[in-house]
C-alpha cells in the first residue's frame, strides 16, 4: 500500500484487470486495475497507448495554414482545435477579429459542444447505463406513460412510436447485425433500469440521431463546408450580404434563418429530451456515487466563449476559467497559460525524453522525442505487452500539471468552478438538478457528477448560442458585414519572431496550443489537449491523474466485465486520437479483458 | 427520378497511406465533371458528420484504404451487402470503425443508400505521422477512379473530362502535393515511435 502526494491510496497486490481497448471512444486508450478480493479496485493504470506527433508535422510550415492540419487530428472535436489553432495565431500577431467572427465563431463552438454532448450521452455513454437489448421486452403502452411523465411537451410518446422503435429494433438485432450495441455485457446486474426506461432511452438514441444531422448544418453555413469546415486566420471565411439570394455563398437572410431554426432544435431537443433523460436514467443510479477521483479537489478550466472579440479575460469569458486546488472550493485561482512555472508537462512516465528527469516544460518550450522503453516488473514482450509497469514509462501521454497539481479538465471542472466562482446561469441550474434529484453538493463529484454538468451545459450553451445569434443579426442590421480582419494577412507584416497561445474549452476539457513563428514559419508548436490532462500518467512525484484517480475504490460486480471502469472512462468523454497515436498494428477491435 | 450519388473518400490524411480515399477524391475532382446530381466529398475523419449525406443519397462509392491482408498495394473492390460487413470484418484504422458503425447507423435509421460500393486499398505503410502515400498506394488512385467510373457508368452515371468545383474537397494547404512537399525534415522533427509500428528497427 501506498500513498500518493496528492492524497490517494494504491494498492498492486490484487488481481491485474487488463482492458484493451477501451471502446466507445475516439483513439486507442488501455486500462490496468488492480482489485482486492472484494472486487473493488484498489489501483488504476490509464495508458494512451498511441504516439502522437502533431508538433513534428508542423514545422517549417505556413502559420496560416496549422488550423487545417489540426483539425485532421480525429473525427470529434475538429472545428475546436481549428478554432484553437487561429487564436493562437492572432494571439501572436497581435490580430484582433471583427465582432461579427467573434459571434459566428462563438455559434460554431457552442454547436459543437452541444452536438458533443448529445453525441456522446446517447451514443457513446448511454450503453453503460441503458440496455437496448433489455428494451426489446418493454410494454409500449407503459413506455408511452413513462415519456408523458418525464417529459409532457415532448410530442413524440404514442403508444404506437413505441412499438415501431421497438420493432426496428428488434429487427436489427435479428438480423444478426447487433452491430452497434456490440460488445455489450447486457445481462451484468450493474443495468438497473426497468425495460421501458431502457426503450424509452433507446428510442432516444434514434432521435439524437436525427438531430444532429441538422445541428451540424451550421458549420457548412458558417465554415463552407463540412465535414472539416474552413476557418480563418483573423476573422471567418464567410462573408455577409443580407441582400444575397440563394443558399450558397455570402451569409444572407435566408442562412440566417436556417441557423435560427437549428438553435430552436438544439434547444428544444435539450429541453424536453436530454435533460428529463438525466434526470429519469440519474434517478436509478443514484446509490453508485463512483468515480470522484480528482473531481472538488484538483480541478482547471482556461474558460471560453469571449463575449467581445480577442479579449479573453475571465470576466468576459461565458464559460468559467480558473483552477481549484487541494479541495478549496472557497478559492478561485487566476490561470496564466504564459507563465513557465504554471503549465508544465512532464514525461518521467511517459514514452518520452527531456534528457534530464524530474524536469517539466511549458509547452512554448515543449519537446517532442519518443522513447519507448518498459520497466523492469513488466510482463510480455516490447511488442506485445501483457502487463505494464506503472514504476516505469508506461504511456504515450505526457504528464501536463499546472503549478505541479494533477488536474481534472472537462464540463464538471467548468461546472464545478463556475459554482465556486458564483456564475448565475451555473448556480441556478446546479441548484435547481440537485433539489430536482434531492442529492447533496458533493455527489457532483462522481461519474454521474460529470454526466449531469455535460446535459447542464448543453442547455446553457443553447442559450448562448441564442445570444449570440441575436448579437450577430443587431450588429448586421446596424449596418456591419465584416467578417474578417485581414491588416496581418501578409506575412510582411509579421514580426521577425512571434509567440502566441491559443485557448478554447473543447467538449472535454481545457485546451491549448502554444506556437512559436520565426521568419514567417511554424518553428514549434505543442498542443496540450484535454485527454492528455485526464489521461495523464504518474509524474515524477507519484501524483495520480484524473482518470487512475477516479476508478479507485470502486466496486466491479464482475471483474471480467469491466462496465463499471467504461462508465467512468467514458463519464470523461475520452478522446485519444490527438494525445496518442495507434498501437495495435493489426487493430484488434474486441476488447480484451483478461484477469491475471 | 434522379439518382444521388455520393463519392466519398475518407481517411486520415496525416497517417501516410491512411490518406488513400482522401486522394483518391481529390484527383478526381481534378480530372473528371459530373452532372448536379452527383457529389465528391472529402469525408477525412469524420465519422457521424456524414450521415446526412449518406441519407441523401441512392449511390454511395468509398475510396478508403482498409487491411484485407493483401499484398500493399492490391486493390478490392466489394459491393452491396458485403460492404459493411467487410468493413466490419478486419479493421485497422480509427476513423474505420467510425465510418462502419456510420454505415450501421444508416441501415437502423433505414437511410443507407440502396447501392454501395466500396473501393479499398491495401496499404504499404500506416505508421509514418506526417507522411505522404507511399509509391505503390499512389499508383492505385488512377486505376481506382477508373473502376469507379465503369461501376458509375453500368448505373448510368457519365462522367466527363474536366474538373468538378467543389466546396467539399480539403483545403489548399493539405492538398497532396502542399502537405508531402512541406513535410519537415527527420533530422528537424523525430519520426521514429514505438517498436510495435516499427519492429525492424527495434
Amino acid at each position: 500500500m501506498a500513498a500518493t502526494p496528492n492524497g490517494f491510496d494504491l494498492d498492486n497486490s490484487g488481481r491485474r484487470i487488463v482492458v484493451d481497448p477501451v471502446t466507445r471512444i475516439e483513439g486507442h486508450m488501455r486500462c490496468e486495475v488492480n482489485v482486492d478480493d472484494e472486487g473493488v479496485i484498489r489501483n488504476a493504470v490509464s495508458t494512451g497507448t498511441m504516439w502522437r506527433g502533431l508538433e513534428v508535422i508542423l514545422k517549417g510550415r505556413d502559420p496560416r495554414d496549422a488550423w487545417a492540419f489540426t483539425e485532421r487530428i480525429c473525427g470529434v472535436c475538429t472545428g475546436t482545435h481549428a478554432l484553437t489553432s487561429v487564436r493562437a495565431v492572432e494571439d501572436a500577431l497581435g490580430i484582433t477579429i471583427p465582432d461579427n467572427a467573434n459571434s459566428i465563431r462563438n455559434i460554431m463552438q457552442l454547436n459543437l459542444q452541444i452536438h458533443d454532448h448529445i453525441v456522446h450521452f446517447y451514443h457513446l455513454h448511454a450503453l453503460d447505463w441503458v440496455n437496448p437489448v433489455n428494451a426489446l421486452r418493454a410494454d409500449p403502452k407503459a413506455t408511452s406513460e413513462l415519456q408523458q411523465a418525464v417529459s409532457p411537451s415532448h410530442p413524440l410518446s404514442s403508444p404506437g412510436y413505441f412499438r415501431d422503435v421497438q420493432n426496428r429494433l428488434k429487427k436489427f438485432v435479428e438480423s444478426g447485425q447487433l452491430g452497434l450495441f456490440k460488445n455489450g455485457y447486457w445481462d451484468n446486474p450493474a443495468y438497473k433500469l426497468p425495460p421501458e426506461a431502457d426503450l424509452m432511452a433507446t428510442t432516444h438514441y434514434l432521435e439524437a440521431l436525427d438531430l444532429q444531422k441538422e445541428v451540424v448544418k451550421i458549420h457548412t453555413i458558417f465554415g463552407g463546408k463540412n465535414p472539416h469546415p474552413n476557418w480563418l486566420v483573423g476573422g471567418v471565411p464567410c462573408p455577409i450580404n443580407v441582400h444575397g439570394v440563394g443558399a450558397t455563398g455570402a451569409i444572407n437572410m435566408e442562412r440566417l434563418n436556417q441557423v435560427s431554426s437549428i438553435i430552436q432544435l438544439c434547444t428544444d431537443f435539450v429541453n424536453n429530451v436530454y435533460l428529463p433523460d438525466l434526470v429519469a436514467i440519474g434517478g436509478f443510479y443514484k446509490q453508485w456515487g463512483y468515480g470522484g477521483g480528482l473531481a472538488g479537489k484538483s480541478m482547471l478550466s482556461y474558460g471560453d466563449i469571449p463575449e467581445h472579440p480577442s479579449y479573453f479575460s475571465p470576466e468576459q469569458l461565458h464559460l468559467p476559467a480558473g483552477a481549484i486546488i487541494n479541495g478549496d472550493l472557497s478559492t478561485v485561482h487566476e490561470v496564466d497559460v504564459r507563465d513557465p512555472q504554471q503549465v508544465q508537462e512532464f514525461v518521467d512516465h511517459s514514452w518520452y525524453d527531456y534528457g534530464t528527469p524530474g524536469q517539466g516544460l511549458h509547452p512554448w518550450d515543449g519537446v517532442t522525442e519518443p522513447k519507448y522503453e518498459l520497466g523492469p516488473n513488466a510482463k510480455g514482450t516490447r511488442t506485445n505487452i501483457e502487463e505494464l509497469d506503472e514504476a516505469a514509462k508506461y504511456s504515450w501521454i505526457k504528464a501536463p500539471r499546472w503549478k505541479g497539481n494533477a488536474m481534472e479538465v472537462g464540463p464538471l471542472s467548468r461546472y464545478v468552478i463556475g459554482y465556486a466562482k458564483g456564475h448565475e446561469d451555473i448556480k441556478n441550474q446546479v441548484d435547481g438538478l440537485l433539489r430536482t434529484m434531492d442529492l447533496p453538493v458533493e455527489a457532483l463529484f462522481s461519474t454521474l457528477g460529470r454526466t449531469a454538468a455535460r446535459a447542464l451545459e448543453a442547455e446553457y450553451c443553447a442559450r448562448l448560442q441564442k445570444h449570440f445569434f441575436d448579437k450577430l443579426v443587431t450588429n448586421i442590421k446596424n449596418g456591419d458585414s465584416s467578417t474578417a480582419n485581414v491588416e496581418k494577412w501578409d506575412p510582411n507584416t509579421w514580426p521577425k519572431e512571434a509567440k502566441g497561445v491559443g485557448m478554447t474549452e473543447a467538449p472535454r476539457g481545457a485546451l491549448g496550443h502554444w506556437i512559436k513563428i520565426k521568419d514567417g514559419r511554424i518553428e514549434n508548436y505543442q498542443c496540450v489537449v484535454p485527454t492528455t490532462w485526464n489521461g495523464s500518467p504518474r509524474d515524477s512525484q507519484g501524483n495520480i491523474g484524473a482518470f487512475e484517480a477516479s476508478l479507485l475504490n470502486t466496486p466491479m460486480e464482475r471483474p471480467d466485465e469491466p462496465v463499471e471502469i467504461l462508465r467512468t472512462l467514458h463519464s470523461f468523454d475520452p478522446c485519444l486520437a490527438c494525445s496518442t497515436h495507434v498501437m495495435s498494428p493489426d487493430g484488434e477491435e474486441l476488447t480484451q479483458v483478461k484477469v491475471r | 427520378m434522379t439518382t444521388n450519388v455520393l463519392i466519398l473518400g475518407i481517411g486520415n490524411v496525416l497517417w501516410a497511406d491512411e490518406g488513400f480515399g482522401v486522394r483518391c477524391v481529390e484527383r478526381l475532382a481534378e480530372t473528371h465533371a459530373f452532372d448536379d446530381n452527383v457529389r465528391i466529398m472529402d469525408g477525412g475523419t469524420q465519422g457521424l458528420y456524414l450521415l446526412p449525406f449518406l441519407e441523401e443519397a441512392d449511390v454511395l462509392v468509398v475510396f478508403d484504404a482498409v487491411d484485407y491482408g493483401l499484398e500493399p498495394g492490391t486493390l478490392k473492390i466489394v459491393e452491396g451487402d458485403e460492404v459493411p460487413r467487410f468493413m466490419g470484418a478486419k479493421k485497422m484504422s480509427l476513423h474505420q470503425t467510425g465510418f462502419q458503425d456510420v454505415i450501421a447507423t444508416a441501415q437502423l435509421m433505414e437511410q443507407c443508400p440502396e447501392t454501395l460500393l466500396l473501393i479499398g486499398c491495401q496499404p504499404v505503410e500506416l505508421e509514418d505521422y506526417g507522411g505522404g502515400l507511399r509509391d505503390a498506394v499512389a499508383a492505385q488512385i488512377d486505376p481506382s477512379i477508373e473502376i469507379a467510373l465503369e461501376k458509375l457508368a453500368a448505373l448510368e452515371v457519365r462522367a466527363r473530362k474536366g474538373r468538378t468545383g467543389s466546396n467539399d474537397l480539403a483545403d489548399a494547404s493539405i492538398k497532396r502535393d502542399a502537405y508531402e512537399g512541406g513535410r519537415p525534415s527527420e533530422d528537424e522533427a523525430c519520426r521514429i515511435g514505438d517498436d510495435r509500428f516499427f519492429p525492424e528497427r527495434a
